[in-house]
């Protein structure tokens, strides 16, 4: 059990890691890794969201989209034991588990954890609208290649979690030194944040094999 | 006037906002898809619709919309249209195509330049302009898609199409992969860049000339 877990945890972060080898959330990747400081703040975040967003997302496919006996919905609307949910509702559902789950993580943070809320700031109403949260939540449910129990989505989703964290960590220690270097007036900003992107998911493929 | 103001609103999605190359929005899909070019106007296609369908939407609701929830507003209405999408291609586009954009088309739910054009423009501006705008940057977006995925296609798979296009190229396949990806896009945004520059400093020569 624990050495399943641990090989997930080893597959997400370093073989199919979010952002170099499945282009989620590079639109975080690239805003807020000029910084160290804020792209580890940013990547708590995400994890922290994503760990949540997981388990929840789980219950949702399981017990309410999903066809069968432990449909919750199939207890009132018997028709829907059959059919199931998952064609209309999935996307919506998920986006929607996300979003009221910032909205409740942003709450209680500034009441229970105020420091850590004062650090997270504005980073936390932007993980909505991070395609890694929503891309994890599928890919959690998507039954391929088998179906994901509720310990291993979730500890799929807290590892998609520090992978994300470790890809900013790393770009953001390159941007604070290319911040410094000559490059041409052209590529300077996002092109050479790109190729240098490109550059580390080359490093990583060197995982790839790691993990079958 | 009015009409040129119409066609405006159409054309500055193409070059001038280029969601792409300019505003730099929308990279996740447009490096996941980008495989091949047929992948890459799917993808364009999608969106675009999308696009357009809920720039009328929330700019014909816009008034009915409170300004404190008009984020979750916008998405459930995005997410709306992005499950129609997916249904219908689902059924009509073959198996392997759907296979290939994967959990990209329900992503477009998160897509930035949707998210982008809703809040910016659909909610301040009449159905219309709103429909005209999100026709401009969906097909905008799609070209830049079309660019990004020939070069992949031709340089990693030596096809356009599908199409061999020549027998003694030994394809590069790390351009198909993850790590071409990025290096196109940077090299592309490179380029457009240098183009910029080089249009300003002529602009600058001749300025100081006629001086």
């Amino acid at each position: 059990m624990i050495k399943e877990l641990a090989l997930i945890i080893v597959s997400v972060v370093f073989v199919n890691n979010f952002v170099l080898s499945k282009f989620l959330g590079l639109c975080p990747f690239l805003g807020v890794s000029q910084k160290t400081s804020s792209a580890l703040g940013m990547g708590v975040a995400v994890t922290f969201v994503m760990t949540i967003a997981s388990a929840i997302t789980w219950i949702v496919y399981n017990y309410i989209l999903l066809p069968g006996d432990a449909n919750i919905v199939a207890m009132v609307f018997p028709s829907i034991r059959e059919s199931g949910l998952i064609e209309v509702l999935k996307t919506i559902s998920y986006i929607l588990v996300i979003a009221t789950l910032v909205q409740l993580v942003e709450m209680m943070l500034r009441k229970m954890v105020p420091a850590l809320y004062e650090s997270l700031g504005i980073y936390l109403p932007l993980i909505t609208t991070n395609c890694a949260v929503l891309g994890v939540a599928l890919l959690n449910t998507t039954d391929s290649p088998t179906h994901l129990g509720f310990l291993q989505a979730t500890v799929q989703g807290f590892g998609a979690g520090i992978g994300f964290t470790v890809a900013m960590l790393l770009m953001s220690g390159i941007r604070e030194r290319l911040a410094l270097v000559n490059i041409p007036q052209s590529l300077r900003g996002v092109p050479i944040a790109f190729i240098c992107t490109g550059l580390m998911a080359l490093a990583f493929f060197g995982f790839s094999g790691m993990v079958q | 006037m009015a009409e040129q103001g119409k066609l405006r609103e159409f054309t500055k999605g193409i070059f001038e906002y280029n969601p792409m190359f300019v505003l730099v929005l929308g990279i996740c899909p447009s490096l996941a898809v980008t495989t091949s070019v047929k992948n890459g106007m799917a993808m364009g296609g999608a969106a675009t619709f999308v696009l357009i369908c809920s720039n009328f939407i929330i700019s014909i609701v816009r008034s009915y919309i409170p300004r404190e929830i008009r984020i979750p507003c916008f998405i459930v209405i995005i997410a709306a249209f992005v499950t129609m999408v997916e249904l219908v291609m689902k059924a009509y586009l073959p198996e392997e195509l759907n296979a290939s954009l994967g959990i990209f088309i329900p992503l477009i739910v998160v897509n930035c330049i949707i998210m982008y054009r809703a809040e910016s423009f659909a909610y301040k501006n009449k159905p219309l302009d709103s429909v005209l705008d999100g026709a401009g940057l969906g097909l905008g977006w799609t070209l830049s898609l079309c660019l990004i995925s020939g070069i992949r296609e031709l340089l990693g798979a030596g096809t356009i199409f599908g199409l061999k296009i020549s027998e003694s190229y030994e394809p590069a396949s790390v351009m198909i992969m993850a790590p071409g990806a990025f290096i196109v896009l940077g090299l592309l945004l490179g380029f457009f860049n240098w183009q910029k520059l080089r249009k300003s400093e002529k602009a600058m020569k001749a300025h100081i000339q006629n001086d």
